[in-house]
């Protein structure tokens, strides 16, 4: 019987409908990415300098995102549940390998060329929630306590291999993901209070192993005018991008912060300072709008989703999507110490976008891979 | 578990993750509400506030590098210098035509075409109204045609700055050292702020041994810029504070005399006041002329000074280790004297060659009919070999390298320069450590005697020979070499001086037997039979010394050494250390020759003109 209805349906879709039908895709998540990417391109043209070739560069990465959307979400669930251990083994694999042989590159040991220069970290990103959900997935919930104790093995591991590297940057976001997952599975609160209150019992220590450039970018977070020209520069930079673009900002191409090169970092890091100079509180908001629509998408997939493993998995995805945001504008804004995780889809260059773009693959895999009856099931 | 079985329950999981996931929601919009109330709070509550700044921001704050300070002679003669110097600039939005500007800039001479890339990519890399250097350090010439050629040459002009000038080049080369581009490995090791303006930085010897006090502080220039970022006017401007001038221990007139003897030959010349431990005299040859270099050679020209035979780049004076040869026989005596094993009136007959009982290896003395019965006196003066074998041999080496260690040998002396060799003295414990294979680990007795006249495994440097003759002059007083006297502030004209810093004495030697081995080393140079009486008898002040020479190859058993069948870089390598007034000693020298041959007739002259000159004109330290 549904089986008639969904062919009916695809009559009525017309050609494009059915394109996206074919290749998996969930119009509405795929609608608000395509949304900020194209205001991306906007954003970027101008804090580029109008630099066409880079320009073209940013459109290569994109197009490779985007093959990676497209692969990621022609594949069954099953299949992601079936190969999360192996690809979080050779994660783990690539990254000790990285630290033996990689390249240098802005300090840290981070890259591997294999002709095409590639981060290990970033499988890390996907590969930590998946085998975190399977693990869930798996067996009964809330976790026991020896099954947390597992999942936050899963999570330390690559976390404490891609600190050494270093790239605080990346571990913390990691840990920020399985922390999600954990929490998502129904973790006790005592346990959610008890590490809270670890943690912030472990942050004199944790200001004890911290490099001094980093000391430097929480104290000038705190007092950004002690060092104009050195540390604090960054921060004092972006927030008068920010502030002198006012409520409908400068108009496109006319941020003079941005332009006159004032704004460090100004096409990667610093994006958002330039929309907030260029395209005023409207842009922002509008920006912020339209990716509170994609995390609220990717959290009705996880709502929504037949079982344990996709719930789980959709579900980080999503809520850490919105760490990534919430991060970078938060850093830029001087809320949040000077880290350099980019603005997802936005940003120029950066590996991250592939990874980001294959978990909107899954997500939409997640939504459009239900089996009939699943809601029964359920 | 209370749960018994613990079967998964999916109703109960779908619940619970639905509860955590409407609890995530909340907090991400919390979290999005924080970042939402921030914007309203920069772009509207403080919108006036930030627009004011942003207005502010067309006046932009540029860095005043400051001027490098001078080096300076214990006299106050200038040794390093700051002069005008001209370097052609190009604008690329004021070039009408980049290409053919670039090929008449290369027709002209005035651009090398192999340059071409690296320009290229300097001016892609900086904004379009910024004057980037496309040429160094023009010369007068150079500049002419500039100036003829200018109306082809729209957007190139000719800027003005201070480079480093070394008025006495080569001579004063390895002691100076040279500055050079600043680059991204020096930057680690500064404060990048403190460097924001500067160009150059020392690279090597004084220039980088001091870079700290030569630098100054930068200064800051608030210029006025348009919508478009360029420099309209100077609104303001604070000043560089100069860098330090920093005056050396050097003595010009010896550094001079010391170039000039070593000149056409490869060697070292180090000379120290045994008084405090200042470098009166640093010299190596080859040199370089540190003008070119500092001015930025081509890579080619570059390749060349590193790929010479001669390394012109290669400081000997404190990083060549040479063997001692027979300089160290006074201090091989004075460890058996102290140690009660030799008395200077005990004898020892010579008669061309050494044996160990019970072995037919003859050690050979240099002179092959041998020099009789020879004592103390003697042994030094003549630089009996024979003598010093039987020294070595009743010393043992454990006490001999011990001693030798205690004047300093062995180990770097601390000589505030970058980069000084530790040398070698060598130890049965030295030689476990040192060779793999067992059979090379033993020390055997034969090892014992070269090492009694300076040869086999000791390696010393330049520096390390003058300051253990300067330890000898002194009578075991030991201070840490130092070329800087004293920095002066170039403004207020103060000056710190420099604290001569004590190192462990070698005091425990009876006062009679340092007269013993100086006497022998008075008669090297003034006795009736010294090796270098030669030039010592010329010399107006009664001075003290010794010859050395070691051997670069071992000449086969019974074969005899020919100076002439030898290559003339296997040839022995010459040295000779002394130190004077006897009375009162001011100078100690340590010279090598490499290939020199004849410590006494090729390195003993240098010496003690390096003396002459010091002691003629230098006043007793500042």
């Amino acid at each position: 019987m549904s089986r008639t209805r969904d062919s009916e349906r695809d009559s009525r879709l017309g050609a494009f409908g059915r394109l996206l039908r074919w290749a998996h895709m969930d119009p509405p998540l795929l609608a608000g990415i395509v949304a900020i990417l194209l205001f991306a391109s906007f954003v970027l043209y101008s804090a580029s300098g109008q630099s066409w070739g880079m320009m073209q560069a940013h459109a290569g990465k994109v197009a490779v995102a985007m093959a990676a959307l497209m692969v990621a979400a022609r594949v069954d669930p099953v299949w992601l549940r079936r190969g999360a251990p192996w690809l979080y083994l050779a994660g783990l694999g690539l990254l000790v390998l990285v630290l033996a042989t990689g390249d240098i590159a802005k300090g840290g040991q981070r890259w591997l060329d294999f002709g095409l220069r590639f981060q290990p970290s970033e499988v890390m990103k996907l590969a930590v929630p998946l085998t975190l959900a399977r693990l869930f997935h798996e067996r009964p919930l809330p976790p026991s306590m020896l099954l947390i104790a597992g999942c936050l093995a899963v999570v330390l591991l690559p976390t404490l291999l891609i600190a050494v590297q270093p790239d605080l940057g990346t571990a913390v976001l990691i840990v920020l993901t399985g922390a999600t997952a954990i929490f998502l599975a129904g973790i006790g609160w005592r346990y959610i209070i008890g590490a809270l209150v670890l943690a912030a019992a472990s942050l004199p220590a944790l200001w004890y192993v911290m490099h001094d450039y980093q000391r430097n970018r929480v104290l000038t977070l705190l007092d950004p005018d002690s060092d104009p020209l050195g540390a604090g520069y960054h921060i004092i930079q972006s927030k008068i991008a920010i502030g002198s673009g006012g409520f409908f900002g400068k108009g496109w191409l006319n941020g003079s912060q941005g332009q006159l090169e004032f704004l460090p970092e100004r096409s990667t890091d610093f994006i958002f300072a330039v929309i907030g100079e260029e395209w005023g509180l409207m842009g922002a908001l509008a920006l912020m709008a339209v990716y509170l629509f994609v995390v609220g998408r990717g959290l009705y997939i996880a709502a929504t989703a037949p079982d344990t493993f996709t719930r789980i998995l959709a579900g980080s995805l999503s809520v850490t999507f919105f760490f990534y945001v919430f991060v970078n504008s938060a850093m830029v804004t001087g809320l949040l110490p000077v880290v350099g995780v980019p603005l997802p889809l936005v940003s120029a260059g950066g590996t991250s976008m592939v990874t980001l773009m294959a978990g909107f693959g899954i997500l939409m895999s997640i939504q459009t891979h239900r089996k009939l009856g699943d809601a029964v099931r359920r | 578990m209370a749960q018994g079985a613990r079967i998964k329950d999916h109703w109960a999981e779908q619940r619970l993750f639905l509860a955590r996931l409407v609890f995530a929601l909340v907090f991400i919009i919390a979290l999005a509400v924080i970042v939402v109330t921030r914007l309203v709070q920069l772009q509207v509550v403080q919108y006036d506030y930030f627009s004011a700044q942003s207005q502010g921001n067309r006046i932009r704050i540029q860095p005043v590098p400051p001027t490098r300070g001078l080096i300076l002679d214990r006299n106050g003669k200038v040794l390093a210098d700051n002069q005008a110097s001209f370097d052609l600039v190009l604008t690329p939005e004021q070039v009408p035509d980049l290409k053919q500007t670039l090929q008449h800039l290369v027709a002209t001479g005035l651009v090398a075409a192999e340059d071409l890339d690296d320009i290229r990519e300097e001016i892609a890399a900086h904004r379009r109204f910024e004057a980037v250097s496309i040429r160094d350090h023009l010369s007068d010439l150079e500049v002419a045609r500039y100036a003829l050629n200018r109306p082809y040459l729209q957007g190139v002009e000719i800027r003005g700055r201070l480079s480093r000038s070394y008025p006495y080049g080569g001579a004063l080369a390895h002691a100076l050292g040279y500055v050079g581009g600043l680059n991204a490995a020096d930057l680690k090791e500064v404060d990048p702020v403190a460097y924001a303006g500067t160009t150059q930085i020392g690279k090597v010897s004084v220039e980088r041994a001091f870079e700290a006090a030569l630098h100054g502080a930068p200064g800051q220039e608030q210029v006025l810029v348009n919508a478009r970022g360029r420099s309209l006017q100077t609104l303001e401007r604070t000043g560089a504070r100069p860098g330090d001038d920093v005056v050396l221990a050097l003595d010009l007139d010896a550094q001079l005399a010391a170039y000039e003897g070593l000149t056409g030959r490869r060697g070292a010349v180090v000379a120290i006041d045994p008084k405090n431990g200042e470098v009166i005299a640093f010299v190596s040859t080859p040199a370089f002329d540190p003008n070119l270099i500092s001015a930025g050679l081509s890579r080619k020209a570059y390749n060349a000074l590193q790929e010479d035979i001669d390394k012109p780049l290669f400081n000997r004076a404190l990083r060549g280790t040479y063997p001692p040869g027979s300089t160290v026989k006074p201090i091989v005596a004075l460890a058996a004297l102290h140690n009660g094993t030799l008395k200077p009136t005990d004898h020892v007959y010579c008669g061309g060659a050494y044996s160990l009982p019970g072995s037919s290896h003859r050690y050979r003395d240099w002179k092959p009919e041998g020099h009789g019965t020879v004592d103390l006196q003697a042994g030094i003066e003549e630089s009996c070999d024979v003598y010093f074998y039987q020294v070595a041999r009743e010393l043992g080496i454990e006490r001999l390298s011990s001693f030798m260690k205690d004047f300093g040998l062995g180990a770097a002396t601390g000589l505030d320069m970058p980069g000084e060799k530790a040398g070698l003295v060598p130890s049965p414990a030295w030689k476990r450590s040192a060779f793999k294979r067992a059979a090379y680990q033993v020390w055997f007795p034969g090892e014992t005697l070269i090492t009694g006249i300076g040869q086999g495994y000791t390696l010393v440097t330049p520096v390390q020979l003058a300051h253990a003759t300067a330890t000898i002059a002194a009578r075991g007083q030991r201070f840490r070499p130092s070329m800087l006297l004293a920095t002066r502030d170039p403004l207020s004209g103060r000056t710190q001086p420099a604290t001569p810093e004590s190192l462990p004495a070698v005091d425990a030697v009876k006062p009679g037997d340092w007269d013993a081995i100086i006497a022998g080393m008075h008669g090297v140079l003034q006795g009736a039979r010294g090796t270098a009486r030669a030039v010592g008898m010329k010399v107006p002040f009664q001075v003290a010394g010794k010859s050395g020479t070691a051997q670069v190859f071992t000449v086969a058993q019974s074969q005899k050494y020919k100076a002439m069948d030898v290559a003339e870089r296997m040839r022995d390598h010459a040295l000779f250390v002394a130190f004077g007034p006897l009375e009162d000693p001011r100078i100690a020298v340590a010279v090598v020759v490499e290939n020199g041959e004849s410590g006494s007739k090729v390195a003993a002259p240098i010496a003690l003109k390096v003396m002459e000159a010091y002691l003629r004109t230098g006043a007793p330290g500042a």
